[in-house]
């Protein structure tokens, strides 16, 4: 029977299904993690400038609707549709695009869409004379999630990026740093050293955009002409059509998924949308949430095979990889309505100051601080670390066009952490809020302690305090503490009742 | 009207100037003020470092102490801590299986404001100076808090409040809406990236030459008084990265009386071609006041209640004027 990636036992524990895999679970806890991206001026710049322009795009694009808010609404509306009857979606999707020539394969994980992928690719991509095969690729956030090309290259095929910031960051060796921009890390001066290394036959180039793109087109263009294999991932599956869509700005896409015989698209099972008609929503708030346009250069849809036109071998692998184990989490499965724009981590402080990489996984920023653990569980250790990546400052929430509640998700997936019992030994500051909700469960022992303050006045010596041992050190590591008061509010609301009292009684 | 004052932890136990200053500008008018002795925090510290079990005795101990009493509305000086008993208590409440909790969280809730949403919506109050008496003859600058702004959707409450203040020179925060990286524990669990927000914050404040900076959330305040203070003490944040310069985009314009003012949209943190380059148009790196040292926090982050309880006849002063921050009592 085909698992169709759903819970399909109702007693089935979360903690039971599949976790994701692959690209997804970060190696080192958050705070670590950031450390060294925190002290490089240079990346804060580049992100600082990339993100700050981004986020004024939008705004500007955003502010010419009057029915955004209505748009949000709608966006939010279809894909809690989506989610609440993935199940039936799903089967009606695979029968449309099977009746239109399509071919699914179904992934439990990133190993089985991997072995499903390179084996679609051995089918169908020649042997070279290099002894290996090539396919190219349009971007594709479900192909780096669960590491594709890395497996594609032990199999002796070797998958060319063809968006030109994905090239970028494939031929620095790197890793994409945000899922509309990768290489945002990157400057000009670096990414011309990179094409020179990385391309013989470029010759002599300056850092000029222009100059950049085109050593990239003239790189690829044979690639295009030639591959007879194209991979691509996404933005949208309708289930009443079976039709498949991708969005984008360089017409890279367009070409792989026109030219080549054979075409492999990835997906996640969460992408789908009801019906045709529901892409008048989603394509006014994709473009205008993610690059700041009003309609992005190139739009493709596609809907199985046609006899003589474009690839005549279509595939799609749909995807799992923990998808299902969100979609159990009733506070957490509304992250899987993202809809990938990335306008949550063009308005993060936390991410403008750390960029992708801290972040550890396909999916930095607050999608990706709340989309990795719930795909993986928090107890992956490092992701048990990401929900606390945030200071819930809820910028993400306004921007987010289909309302996700990030910060609340963020939120529970704390106590999720929390329940998790990652640290058996409880820190300083776990034991600190054990003090503090047992004295705040009671006015009266609030109060009690609040008698203190005198004391802590007085041992203080009525000064400021600069430096502190312990937790308290990561506070004033950076920040003083003001001289603490002589006596709370509620001893002199106290003193000064029982004065009014006294002279109320005089008189 | 009767109203019950909720302090708030933070302000009880180490701004207890600000309820002071809360309880005066309430009672100026005409409102009789309670304080609910049962009461503590709102909880927000352990719903936002996800440890709902512990959240829900002081979420529990909360709605005692305002039940207990009677009253017609409940204040606090704190959108954080009103934006926590509307949006999360009852949240935390429900997950915790206790129904009847969340309900009587949501009642209480439903009857608290903050203050400038108070004095606002339920008061009228438009201009300090003329029904509140407000007076401050400083110049001004203004963090609008997070929670205030995306939890409780406060506006320009606050800022047109701050501006009506007589004598007040107000001058807008460049990049407001950022934030200033308190954030709770996350200051503990994440203090470089903390420290990174707070020093880019800190940065702006400055560039605006303001005596002080207001707000209507005194933890947010702590942070951000905690930042200048160790700025100006010793030059820089420790732990955080290194200050770059400040480039400050200057627009004059005039207003209805005549006075020049001048309008500051700042970007901060770059030095290179990135941003705005020097000698673009109207641009100017402006190097970040020095001039003000001295400060111990609490002098330059000043929470709105002390400002629109500040009288002629007992103003509050600042450390420029060679006084510390201080003014006013209960009567
Ligand atoms: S969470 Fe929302 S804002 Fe962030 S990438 Fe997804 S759709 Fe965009």
């Amino acid at each position: 029977m085909t698992f169709l990636g759903m819970p399909l036992l109702p007693s089935k524990r979360r903690s039971d299904l599949p976790g994701g895999q692959g690209n997804l679970i970060e190696a080192e806890a958050f705070p670590e993690a950031s450390h060294q991206h925190l002290s490089n001026q240079q990346l804060r710049n580049n992100i600082g400038h990339a993100t700050s322009t981004i986020r004024e795009k939008r705004a500007e694009v955003v502010s010419e609707l009057d029915d955004w808010e209505a748009l949000r609404d709608a966006g939010e509306a279809t894909k809690n549709e989506v989610m609440e009857n993935l199940p039936e979606y799903l089967a009606q999707f695979e029968e449309a695009f099977t009746a239109a020539g399509g071919i699914i394969h179904w992934a439990r994980d990133a190993d089985e869409a991997n072995a499903i992928v390179t084996e679609l690719v051995e089918d169908n991509a020649p042997v070279l004379e290099s002894g290996r095969r090539e396919v190219i690729k349009v971007k594709s956030m479900a192909t780096q999630e669960i590491g594709l090309n890395e497996h594609l290259e032990t199999q002796g095929i070797d998958a060319f990026e063809t968006d030109l910031a994905e090239l970028i960051v494939q031929l620095g060796e790197d890793k994409p740093s945000h899922i509309l921009v990768p290489a945002i890390h990157r400057n000009r001066d670096e990414i011309r050293e990179i094409f020179m290394d990385k391309m013989p036959d470029a010759g002599e180039l300056t850092n000029e955009p222009a100059v950049l793109a085109e050593a990239a087109r003239k790189h690829l263009r044979h690639k295009f002409l030639t591959t007879k294999v194209a991979i691509s991932g996404a933005n949208f599956g309708i289930a009443e059509t079976g039709t498949l869509g991708v969005v984008e700005s360089e017409g890279n896409g367009r070409m792989c998924l026109t030219l080549p015989e054979t075409l492999i698209t990835v997906m996640g099972i969460e992408k789908l949308l009801p019906k045709f008609a529901d892409l008048e929503v989603f394509m006014q708030l994709l473009p205008r949430s993610s690059t700041g346009e009003r309609m992005n250069p190139y739009t493709s849809f596609w809907t199985g095979r046609s006899e003589g036109d474009g690839p005549q071998n279509v595939h799609l692998v749909l995807l799992d990889n923990g998808r299902t184990r969100a979609l159990a989490d009733e506070h957490g499965r509304t992250a899987l309505n993202c809809i990938r724009c990335s306008a949550c981590m063009n308005v993060c402080p936390v991410y403008e100051r750390t960029g992708g990489h801290a972040y550890g996984s396909t999916y930095p920023g607050p999608i990706g601080a709340i989309l990795s653990p719930l795909l993986t569980g928090v107890e992956e250790q490092g992701n048990g670390s990401l929900p606390y990546a945030s200071s819930l400052c809820g910028a993400c929430y306004d921007v987010c066009p289909v309302k996700i509640n990030i910060p609340e998700i963020l939120v529970h997936l704390r106590n999720e952490d929390v329940k998790a019992n990652h640290s058996p030994v409880s820190s300083q500051l776990d034991a600190a809020l054990t003090g503090a909700s047992w004295m705040m469960g009671d006015g009266k022992r609030m109060t009690a302690a609040e008698k203190g303050l005198p004391l802590a006045h007085k041992v203080t010596g009525g000064e400021q305090i600069n430096s502190l041992p312990g937790i308290a050190g990561a506070w004033t590591s950076s920040r003083d503490i003001p001289a603490l008061p002589e006596k709370s509010f509620r001893q002199q609301w106290a003193e000064e009742e029982a004065d009014r009292r006294e002279e109320e009684g005089e008189k | 009207m009767r109203i019950a004052l909720f302090a708030t932890c933070i302000v009880d136990a180490m701004y207890p100037e600000v309820a002071q200053a809360t309880v005066r500008v309430l009672r100026r008018l005409g409102h009789e003020v309670i304080f609910p002795e049962g009461q503590s925090c709102c909880g927000q510290m352990h719903i936002n470092s996800g440890k709902f079990a512990q959240a829900e005795p002081v979420i529990a101990n909360h709605v005692r102490a305002f039940t207990d009493t009677e009253w017609d509305v409940a204040v606090a000086p704190s959108a954080s801590c009103v934006a926590s008993l509307g949006h999360q208590q009852p949240m935390v409440a429900r997950r915790m299986g206790n129904d009847v909790l969340a309900s009587e969280a949501a009642d209480v809730a439903d009857r608290t404001y903050e203050l400038t949403q108070f004095l606002t919506d339920v008061q009228g109050v438009t201009d300090a100076a003329a029904d509140l008496g407000s007076y401050f003859p400083h110049r001004v600058t203004y963090h609008p808090s997070c929670h205030g702004m995306r939890l409780l959707r406060l506006g320009d409450r606050q800022s047109s409040l701050v501006r009506s203040v007589e004598g007040i020179d107000f001058v807008e925060l460049p990049l407001a809406d950022s934030c200033c990286g308190f954030g709770g524990t996350f200051s503990v669990k994440n203090p470089e990236v903390s420290s990174a927000m707070l020093a880019d914050k800190v940065r702006t404040i400055q560039a605006t030459n303001a005596d002080v900076c207001t707000g209507g959330d005194a933890s947010c305040l702590l942070h951000i008084g905690g930042g200048i203070s160790r700025f100006e003490r010793t030059g820089s944040f420790d732990g955080a990265p290194d200050v770059t310069a400040v480039h400050v985009k200057e627009t004059s314009s005039t207003d209805a009386q005549g006075h020049t003012t001048e309008k500051l949209t700042t970007v901060v943190g770059a030095d290179d071609d990135h941003h705005l380059t020097p000698g673009e148009q109207g641009t100017s790196p402006v190097e970040p006041s020095r001039s003000q040292s001295g400060f111990r926090v609490g002098q330059a982050a000043v929470h709105l209640a002390r400002i629109l309880a500040s009288t002629k006849e007992d103003p509050l002063r600042v450390p420029s004027e060679g006084a510390e921050v201080s003014g006013g009592s209960l009567r």
